[in-house]
């Protein structure tokens, strides 16, 4: 069936199966493959996406459920946190392997968005969904609270 | 991963690295030869590592620049970049940017002009030098490559220098090279690499390149920013599952539900039916259905009925093979080490201790699922794939789809996590992918892609196995006796590594064990060799991930039993050991081993020695009344050498001990009636940041030959943590998982 998304800012049609989700829709149909797949249960977050600001596992979201909404992906993540987010993760050097990264920056940047100083159990609340096998879990916490400083800044 | 075969190859490290006539043969006159200012490679579909360029995404939009070859892994660009050939796989240790460091010091390279790219297969030219064919593990990617690089460096520095000489009329000597830049005398002349670039690619590489120093290194020790950073943090770097070729199919493959089960006969017509499948076919290893998406393809593969049929099925569960191997603690096993008469002492003593430990087959659940992209053509065959095996993984896709090893090319793309699951013997997924385009005749290009309930249940894990430990102690509390008796699976055998295993031992079942290092005169290690259907590999740090839990906290039992510290203790047996002496006392001292704790707060330590490195770690945890606990802190020292990027080393010592935590807390892969119980991260469930203590690490000055980082981190935190619950509660934990609560 045919489905208009608005994805990073732009107004997308595609022509795809009613049931398939929006994390397939944005990497097969769209070639946005910065949103990574992990689980394809909403179990690891490597998939995390906004949806009117929101993080949603876009592995579970059908995208005719997202079809009213704006969508944004790493590609196009350029608010003030998201900015804020990606600096950070360079300066610290939170990657290693950088597969689950894109979704973690996705759910830090929405806790951002909202919250603008952090605690560590905000921290774990907001992000014990995303999972990374490569334990970059001591630095992705320092980023946040780097992030936050300079959205402070 | 891979210690065996490290080990192999430790005669050929420990004599001294390859001399430098073999490299300049190795690297620069056997290898690629000198491409002069050639405008592309003859093979252009490698990618771009990683740039040192600011935060910008975007790709240049213009071709780039002529690149000329110093050697096989050194090419200087017109637009003055440097970029190094990779050898190895990128999963996240951070080679490309450890390796390139060590190619930029020796050239003295300005850090901001550095790329990286991943080399080709090719054995003759990048093969690792440790194992005598292509591949990454065991964590050899600097060892190995720390001489040769120096020298790949050195040299194209000299042909650099070479190049201006000749063009200024001057002496060499008269030329000095420092951050990118040539310059003669005071500054009267300067150029950058970049214009002397084409000229030095002609200029004869020297026989003996002067080698830097280490005093004067200046990258070497200190931080700079890793080159992969930008592309993993923008969503643009490419892994496996994001590539796309011409016309290509996605295929998925029904396996089938118990290891060596195969298929009976399949109906597909409802499969068939499926909007966008376009073929199902049956393979060696199940039945693989192609679509033109995953989605399609997936679809497609519920509607399929396979019948397996399982005669020659694994069909026990994991509590059977656990009965099974528990017997063995009963028997002695095959002798791997017996200094003195441990089984005299043993048979006399008065006072002894014993303890079993078990542990699970673990999966490596890498964030990636297993994933490979195959495209057949006219002359051969290209193969996409965070390749950990190059050299085996082109034989055997050249063996299957009918084509010669040097037809399959290898771009090997950033892996997705791997932990040693992507160095396949027979190349596992890489092979299968290869099936599936050949069963189609190679129509059109084939991305197979696993769910994640595929890599789960698709074996290849970390051995279970038992072990028995006994000790006995005179009048004082000191150990006079030391028996360990191991129950394995080889991970060798039946691989193309299996020459490696001598006399019946697969020493990667008991590395750990048979090194221990204490200072012990009646010490025996002896192993029996499991068999069963269940596939197994190497797991981040292979052996040691049991052996060093199941000798590390035997000892503070002992230590306890013997009414001795268990840290003071380890220092009078490591006595002559003075590099595991230095990480546990800096580890100790560090952690603050002898301030007192808050109440219900306890600490443990452990040290151990693997891939060369040497790592000890102090675990702070906190136990509840009712037995829950939390691991608050864990404090790490680690010697590797030479440590080429600190913050790296760090890293991977972070991630070494979450992962080593990971496990220790609540990873097992369990079989029920030969089916893999657990199928996503629902039930097999990892670490998470609000589980992940904070990690402080200490760097011991080091200026050995440079060690592996990847894996050592991990063995010492279970045991570390385990010690630190007993300090808690008394008991000892000899079953992994721990769990989320204890026995208090």
């Amino acid at each position: 069936m045919a489905i208009n998304l608005t994805v990073n800012g732009e107004a997308r049609s595609v022509d795809v199966q009613s049931d398939k989700p929006l994390l397939w829709v944005l990497r097969e149909d769209l070639g946005l493959t910065g949103t990574r797949f992990g689980c394809g249960i909403a179990q690891c977050g490597a998939c995390t996406v906004h949806l009117n600001g929101q993080p949603i596992r876009a592995c579970v979201t059908p995208a005719t459920a997202a079809a009213n909404g704006e969508i944004t992906t790493i590609e196009g993540a350029d608010s003030a946190a998201a900015a804020a987010v990606q600096a950070a993760w360079r300066e610290l050097d939170v990657v290693q392997c950088g597969y689950c990264q894109s979704g973690q920056m996705m759910s830090a940047s929405a806790l951002l968005a909202k919250n603008v100083a952090p605690t560590d159990a905000d921290i774990d609340a907001a992000m014990q969904g995303n999972l990374c096998r490569c334990a970059t879990y001591v630095r992705i916490r320092a980023a946040i609270h780097r992030a936050a400083e300079m959205l402070e800044g | 991963m891979l210690g065996p075969i490290d080990k192999r190859f430790i005669a050929q490290r420990e004599a001294g690295t390859m001399s430098r006539r073999v490299f300049l043969k190795v690297t620069s006159l056997a290898g690629a030869g000198f491409v002069v200012g050639c405008g592309s490679d003859p093979e252009p579909a490698q990618q771009v590592a990683a740039t040192a360029s600011p935060a910008t995404a975007a790709p240049p939009a213009s071709p780039p620049a002529a690149q000329a070859s110093m050697n096989a892994f050194v090419k200087v660009g017109a637009d003055n970049t440097v970029t190094v050939a990779i050898k190895h796989l990128d999963k996240g240790q951070g080679v490309t940017t450890g390796l390139p460091t060590i190619v930029a010091e020796e050239m003295d390279a300005a850090w901001s002009q550095m790329r990286a790219e991943f080399a080709p297969a090719d054995a003759e030219r990048y093969k690792n030098l440790f194992f005598g064919v292509q591949g990454t593990g065991g964590s050899t990617s600097i060892a190995n490559s720390w001489q040769q690089l120096r020298m790949a460096g050195a040299a194209a520095r000299n042909m650099l220098v070479q190049a201006a000489a000749a063009e200024w009329g001057v002496p060499e000597g008269d030329i000095t090279v420092a951050n990118g830049q040539l310059m003669l005398g005071d500054g009267e002349r300067k150029a950058t690499f970049g214009e002397m670039a084409a000229a030095a690619a002609g200029m004869t590489p020297p026989e003996e390149p002067a080698l830097k120093q280490p005093e004067d290194f200046t990258l070497i020790g200190t931080h700079v920013p890793r080159l992969d950073s930008n592309a993993k943090t923008d969503g643009s770097a490419e892994f496996t599952i994001d590539v796309t070729r011409p016309g290509m199919l996605v295929a998925v493959v029904a396996h089938p539900p118990r290891f060596g089960a195969t298929v009976a006969s399949f109906d597909d017509s409802k499969a068939r039916a499926v909007s966008g499948v376009s073929d199902v076919v049956q393979i060696p290893r199940g039945v693989a259905v192609l679509a033109d998406s995953y989605w399609s393809a997936l679809q497609g593969r519920r509607a399929l009925d396979v019948t397996w049929n399982f005669d020659a099925a694994e069909n026990r569960g994991t509590d059977a093979l656990f009965d099974e191997y528990r017997q063995k603690m009963n028997e002695a096993g095959v002798e791997v080490r017996n200094d003195g008469d441990a089984d005299g002492a043993l048979g006399a003593a008065e006072r002894s201790v014993r303890a079993d430990f078990e542990f699970p087959y673990l999966a490596h659940a890498t964030m990636e699922p297993m994933d490979c992209v195959v495209e057949l053509t006219a002359d051969g065959c290209d193969v996409y794939t965070g390749s950990q095996l190059q050299t085996v993984d082109q034989g055997i896709v050249a063996q299957i789809t009918g084509r010669a090893p040097e037809q399959v090319r290898i771009h090997t793309r950033f892996a997705g996590g791997s932990f040693g699951r992507r160095a396949v013997p027979d190349s596992d997924f890489v092979a299968e992918a290869a099936m599936i385009a050949s069963a189609i005749d190679g129509r059109a290009p084939v991305k197979l892609q696993w769910s994640r309930e595929d890599d789960m249940r698709g074996g290849r894990y970390r051995p279970m196995s038992t072990h028995r430990m006994e000790a006995t102690l005179d009048d004082e509390g000191n150990i006079t006796a030391w028996r360990h008796r191991i129950a394995t699976q080889s991970i060798l055998t039946g691989t193309p590594f299996a020459g490696l295993i001598q006399n019946g031992i697969d020493t990667s079942s008991t590395e750990g064990a048979h090194t221990l290092p204490y200072a012990i005169d009646n010490l025996k290690v002896e192993l029996h060799t499991m068999e069963n259907g269940v596939p197994v590999l190497w797991w981040r740090s292979v052996g040691h991930t049991h052996t060093a839990y199941a000798t590390e906290v035997f000892f503070d039992r002992v230590a306890r039993e013997g009414g001795k510290d268990p840290l003071e203790l380890r220092r009078a047996l490591l006595k002559d050991h003075p590099r595991h002496l230095a990480v546990l006392n800096l580890a100790a001292e560090k952690a603050g081993w002898d301030q007192p704790l808050p109440e219900g707060r306890a600490r443990g330590i452990a040290v151990h020695e693997s891939f060369n490195s040497f790592v000890a770690e102090v675990a702070e945890v906190t136990v509840a009344d009712d037995g829950k606990f939390s691991v608050d802190r864990i404090v790490c020292a680690v010697d590797c050498g030479v440590a080429i990027n600190p913050d790296v080393v760090k890293a991977q010592m972070e991630g070494g001990i979450g992962y080593g935590l990971s496990a220790a807390l609540r990873e097992a892969v369990t079989l029920v009636d030969g089916e893999v119980q657990e199928s996503n991260f629902h039930a097999y469930r990892p670490l998470r940041i609000n589980e992940m203590p904070a990690v402080e690490v200490h760097i011991v000055p080091s200026g050995e030959n440079p060690t592996g980082v990847g894996e050592p981190g991990t063995p010492p935190v279970a045991p570390a943590v385990a010690n630190a619950l007993m300090a808690a509660t008394g008991k000892m934990i000899g079953v992994l998982p721990i769990g989320d609560r204890v026995s208090a």
